[in-house]
């Protein structure tokens, strides 16, 4: 019985283990520093990591269909670009430069969709040739300047990225919305459904009638959406941006997706899991922030989480701790 | 038979052929069309074009040995950072200053040390956990970027020290050392590839990992050398650099992996390991930096190489898939 | 044949899986310079057998013995030292390194500094491929060779080491006859040496061309040697399927419905040509042939996998096109794959997913999944089926391999098709499943689904088919009345043995 007990505990511990991990984390930090879940603090973590949050929102699509996408960074540089130049020519104005930002933003998503779903090249080399062409559409379309906002007192483009609703800071409401919203369409609807297998044994998918290559290109363009969304909060909330204001972050998303458990080979991870994953990342950040230490340390800590929690994943998986290989 | 050799000669050739073109077209566009007053194909200008290609094309020598083998780095451009920046305050510890000069080849080997260290620890995290190296350097990405701004927070490191500039500048025939580090490590590594039993046994392993543990080959100990290469090579770049430039900022280095990678992709090395060469890879690095000189020369805009390369890259896969097809037979899966 | 001591021996080899004894004591010997055949049916534990030998599997009790040395094979590379070869059916090459390197791989002479002694690499070598007689050298990159100079590199590294067992797993599966000769050439050169050799094969021609003496094998049990002089096709036939007189038939009489399907002189390239067949609501057609016959290669065309390169499908007498499957679905096709875990299951899925997967999105409720319409239909086949399962939520990877093909069926019946193929029902499952699944093969025929069975096994398309189908080589040599056929013509239809071409 003890045995039994011990077995399925240890089965909660691997498959929710990082849930586990981030109460653990909570609870300690709570402890030693009750401010820490204090409400503003709580607001305050979740807001400032609502923009990699979203993105890596669209990633777990991605991710869970058995592809990478390493082009979110520098299409989020686009397409705050692209919004605040909108912005500002007279043409169209806040109202127009949103929904024609959202417009090129989801052709650059088609294109990676394209590629990698009906042609199936390679994702990692794709969209690795996207960020750098996306980089290079940004710089040719911004003509290599920083962009900003001229009147900003004369507009209402600020409340995605500064606005509150509800006394909840917007950019937390719409990533808990989109959170909320892409989880359902992935746990519950027949498309997520078929992302899972996709990701999980694409041949076997298609031996179902599965139509593969549509469902590649999906994730993809839900990846863009996400991707434009957090690109208007990020030029609304600083009312201005530089061209490389995403670099690097595509590695930084991926992190978060493979932290919330997300395998890199697909077909499993899920919407709540990713947002543990970008939660933890921000939680640890503030922690430490708190702890008197540098934002800095954090990137040393999320490496030896990470590496930690895709460990004990592979090892409990395996039955042993350490590889067989020779 | 003819068929495949000729296939693979297309394929080892293309990326030459493709750099012979861009010559041709900058040169021609320069001239006729009036768009620059001097030549292109102009041996300063060449000169000077494998120098600024070093950096990257040092590291990128390590990623195509790392690659061959199976796996991928995407720690390196951390690792150069750190090391130049173990390398620039070193020269300011009080017993190294107290040394003079003589702490130059001092500090070059802590840098080259915390290189191949940090690679050595990627490497025994992948053997010994089994997790997958695009993870374990993802992870290592970020620790060891974390690791460059603990060192000195968010501000630059510098050491000035004018012999190390003069040596870094200093030439043989034309070619200042970066260049010629970079060429001797072509060199070395290319002998090590083709000519050595462990450089054999690596593409064996990216190649049929199965077969090669069935015939006895030690898979760990091979991937662990070779990181502890890819972080030696990119701590070796950031010397070559950082000695003539005496400062890092702690951003730098940022990209470099996916650069690495391009560079790598482009020369014909393949991502599931097994075949790739470094003179490959070499006519990447070359092909990218040509590409970025020939648009400056002909007055287009320089931010338009990143939409080229980035083009370029996917059309080379696409290319290479079709170039792989099997026809009317394949299973539509 | 030289008479002394075995140069293999192995007694009373036993190894169980879960719910199946692949192995149950299995003995006999092979002495040197011998040419010894290895047949069964497929799943009567050969492919077993080899992976003990070569140390991949540990067997559960039973002795190897090495020129009657007792040895522990305790993985591939043991089986080496001990001089124990294996040319696979599979490939085991790096096709970017060179033929030297690939023969000697994990054994690269050395020089100073780690270099590779590419002369004495290469003279070894060419010395090796000198007696073999091959048209490339030690130069040669793998991936350049055609597959049959591909298997002279495997059989080139057995060479390299002091043999006294090689192991040839279905060598000719791949190789045109000219090639053929050359392989043969080099076996008897082996043999002149003193090797002894194990020859696994389905083609009796070969066999009795070859080899010196057989030893059958009948799930998992060995059942005897004879000496190929002294013996025939026939009888070795009976030994491989045991049962051969009073082997289960089909003799049902069923009423037959019109043709359901007919396909007029289809072909794809070279996998199959000119495949002519019809079959009947209320009928089961089994295929029969050896693997790479091109059976799996129709179904894939019928379920629009593959592309037809020329010929015609009918259904219900209508000329049809099928694009894809999703287009075959729609048509009333349904495909239980060849591969279970590869193309049939997504093994980290649970069952009631894995089995609603291709209707998953008829079974809505407004734009959600219904969790009740998908139960119902999982609680209904799995009551029909009698899958065994803990709960619906049991990630299908965790099953056994019975149920898991019963998943499998499940999800295709469901689909309520009209022409039903299913790809080597019973591969890798234990014996009681399988009956299962050969009765509820009958039971759908008998509720008018045409029904179309492709396997290796011949006692599982004379059990459950109505007309037989056998191919050989890409080709429908014959079609034979279940009741009728004896196993002795089949065998030689699917061995492409001359004079039975319909």
């Amino acid at each position: 019985m003890a045995d039994q007990a011990m077995k399925s505990l240890g089965s909660v511990l691997a498959r929710q283990g990082i849930l586990v991990a981030f109460i653990l984390f909570m609870v300690s930090f709570t402890l030693w520093n009750p401010r820490f879940i204090d409400i503003d603090n709580v607001f305050g973590v979740i807001r400032s990591s609502a923009i990699l949050g979203i993105m890596a929102l669209g990633v777990t699509f991605v991710v869970i269909g058995g592809n990478l996408d390493l082009s979110v960074g520098s299409m989020l540089s686009f397409s705050a670009i692209v919004v605040l130049d909108l912005h500002e020519n007279p043409a169209f104005g806040p109202a127009l430069a949103i929904p024609a930002m959202f417009a090129m933003t989801l052709c650059l998503g088609a294109i990676n969709g394209f590629l990698i779903g009906y042609l199936r090249l390679n994702s990692l080399i794709v969209t690795l040739g996207m960020l750098s062409a996306i980089h290079g559409l940004t710089l040719t379309y911004s003509g290599g300047q920083n962009m900003d906002i001229a009147n900003q007192n004369e507009t209402w483009f600020d409340v995605f990225g500064r606005g509150e609703a509800l006394g909840i800071p917007v950019p937390v409401l719409i990533f808990l919305l989109l959170a909320a919203f892409l989880g359902i369409v992935l746990a519950k609807t027949p498309f997520g459904r078929k992302v899972y297998a996709v990701g999980g044994n694409g041949t076997a998918a298609t031996f179902s009638g599965i139509p593969r290559a549509r469902v590649v290109f999906m994730t993809y363009l839900i990846s863009a959406f996400c991707v434009a969304t957090a690109g208007l909060i990020q030029a609304s909330r600083t009312m201005g941006a530089q061209n490389t204001v995403g670099q690097g972050m595509e590695l930084e998303v991926l992190a978060a997706v493979i932290l919330g458990g997300a395998s890199l080979l697909g077909g499993s991870g899920t919407i709540f899991k990713t947002v543990i994953g970008v939660l933890i990342l921000g939680f640890i950040q503030n922690g430490l922030l708190l702890a008197g230490l540098e934002f800095y340390v954090q990137f040393v800590v999320t490496w030896i989480i990470i590496i930690l929690a895709v460990w004990l994943d592979i090892a409990t998986k395996r039955g042993k701790l350490w590889s067989p290989i020779a | 038979m003819q068929n495949e050799t000729l296939k693979r000669l297309i394929k080892n050739g293309a990326i030459w052929a493709f750099i012979v073109i861009q010559l041709v077209f900058f040169e021609v566009a320069g001239r006729w069309w009036s768009l620059s007053d001097s030549a292109f194909m102009d041996l300063d200008n060449m000169l000077l074009l494998l120098k600024q290609s070093a950096p990257i094309g040092i590291i990128a020598i390590g990623m195509t040995v790392v690659m061959i083998n199976g796996n991928i780095d995407l720690s390196v451009g951390a690792t150069y950072a750190l090391a130049g920046i173990v390398m620039l305050d070193s020269m300011n510890w009080p017993f190294m200053e107290a040394m003079g000069d003589a702490a130059i080849p001092l500090a070059w080997l802590f840098a080259l040390f915390t290189g191949a260290i940090l690679g050595l620890i990627n490497g025994v995290i992948v053997w010994k956990t089994g997790v997958d190296a695009f993870i374990v350097t993802l992870g290592a990405m970020l620790g060891y970027r974390g690791l460059v701004f603990m060192y000195n927070g968010e501000n630059p490191t510098y050491h000035l020290n004018w012999t190390m500039v003069d040596f870094a500048e200093a030439d043989i025939l034309g070619l200042q050392t970066p260049a010629l580090v970079f060429i001797a490590v072509v060199l070395i590594v290319w002998l090590m590839m083709t000519r050595t039993v462990h450089g054999r046994n690596a593409y064996a392993i990216g190649d049929n990992r199965e077969a090669a543990v069935n015939a006895g080959i030690r898979v760990g100990p091979h991937i662990v050398v070779n990181f502890v290469l890819i972080g030696f090579l990119a701590a070796l770049s950031a010397v070559a650099f950082y000695s003539g430039s005496g400062s890092v900022n702690p951003n730098d280095g940022m990209l470099f992996e996916l650069w690495a990678i391009t560079a790598v992709v482009l020369g014909g090395t393949k991502l599931a390991g097994g075949r790739g060469s470094i003179i490959g890879t070499l006519g990447g690095v070359i092909a990218i930096q040509l590409l970025r000189k020939g648009l400056g020369h002909i007055g287009a805009d320089t931010e338009t190489v990143n939409l080229v390369i980035g083009t370029i890259l996917i059309a080379v896969l696409f290319l290479d898939r079709q170039l792989n097809r099997k026809g009317a037979e394949e299973l539509k899966v | 044949m030289t008479d002394h001591t075995p140069a293999l021996r192995l007694e009373g080899i036993v190894k169980t899986f879960p719910g199946v004894r692949a192995l149950d004591g299995v003995s006999f010997s092979v002495l040197p310079g011998e040419v010894h055949a290895l047949m069964g049916e497929n799943g009567a534990g050969k492919s077993t057998l080899m992976k003990v030998l070569g140390g991949i599997y540990q067997p559960d009790a039973g002795k190897i013995f090495i020129e009657e040395r007792e040895t522990e094979m305790r993985g591939p590379l043991e089986a080496k030292a001990n001089g124990v070869m294996f040319i696979h059916q599979e490939l085991s090459l790096a096709e970017e390194l060179s033929v030297a390197e690939n023969i000697y791989l994990g054994e690269l002479p050395r020089k100073s500094f780690g270099r590779v002694d590419w002369a004495t690499l290469y003279s070894r070598t060419d010395a090796i491929l000198e007696k073999l007689k091959v048209g490339f050298n030690a130069r040669t990159l793998v991936g350049d060779l055609s597959i049959a100079n591909q298997q002279m590199v495997e059989i080139a590294r057995a060479l390299t080491v002091d043999a006294k067992a090689v192991i040839f797993d279905e060598p000719t599966a791949s190789l045109t006859d000219a090639e053929k000769v050359v392989l043969f050439d080099v076996i008897e050169g082996l043999k002149a040496q003193g090797v002894g050799i194990i020859y696994i094969s389905h083609r009796m021609e070969e066999i009795f061309k070859m080899t010196d003496r057989i030893s059958v094998l009948r799930d998992g049990e060995y059942r005897g040697t004879l000496n190929t002089a002294e013996t025939n096709e026939d009888e070795i036939t009976q030994m491989m399927i045991g049962r051969s007189l009073d082997i289960s038939r089909n003799v049902e009489q069923v009423e037959l419905g019109p043709v359901a399907l007919r396909v007029e002189n289809l072909s794809c390239g070279h996998l199959f040509e000119d495949a002519t067949f019809e079959v009947r609501e209320g009928e089961v057609l089994g295929f029969y042939g050896l693997v790479g016959a091109g059976r799996t290669e129709i179904a894939e065309t019928l379920f629009g996998l593959r592309k037809p390169t020329s010929g015609q499908i009918y259904l219900k007498g209508e000329a049809v096109k099928i694009t894809s499957p999703i287009d075959a679905i729609a048509k009333g096709i349904s495909l239980v794959p060849e591969s279970r875990k590869e193309q049939g299951l997504v093994l980290g899925m649970n069952c009631r997913d894995n089995m609603t997967l291709p209707q998953v999105g008829d079974l809505t409720a407004g734009p959600f999944v219904s969790d009740g319409a998908e139960i119902s239909i999982y609680d209904q086949y799995r009551d029909r089926l009698s899958i065994k399962s803990p709960s619906w939520k049991t990630a299908v990877g965790n099953l056994s391999g019975g149920n898991q093909q019963k998943i499998v069926i499940g999800k295709w019946l469901s689909m309520q098709p009209e022409v039903l193929i299913v790809d080597e029902p019973t591969r890798g499952i234990d014996v009681g499943s399988k009956s299962e699944i050969h009765n509820l093969l009958r039971g759908l025929a008998k509720q008018g689904y045409a029904v179309i069975v492709i396997s290796s096994e011949m006692p599982e398309v004379l059990h459950v088919s109505d007309r037989i189908v056998a191919m050989y080589h890409g080709r429908i040599m014959r079609e034979f009345c279940a009741t009728e056929v004896t196993e002795d013509s089949l065998i030689q239809a699917i061995s492409g043995i001359e004079g039975t071409a319909a």
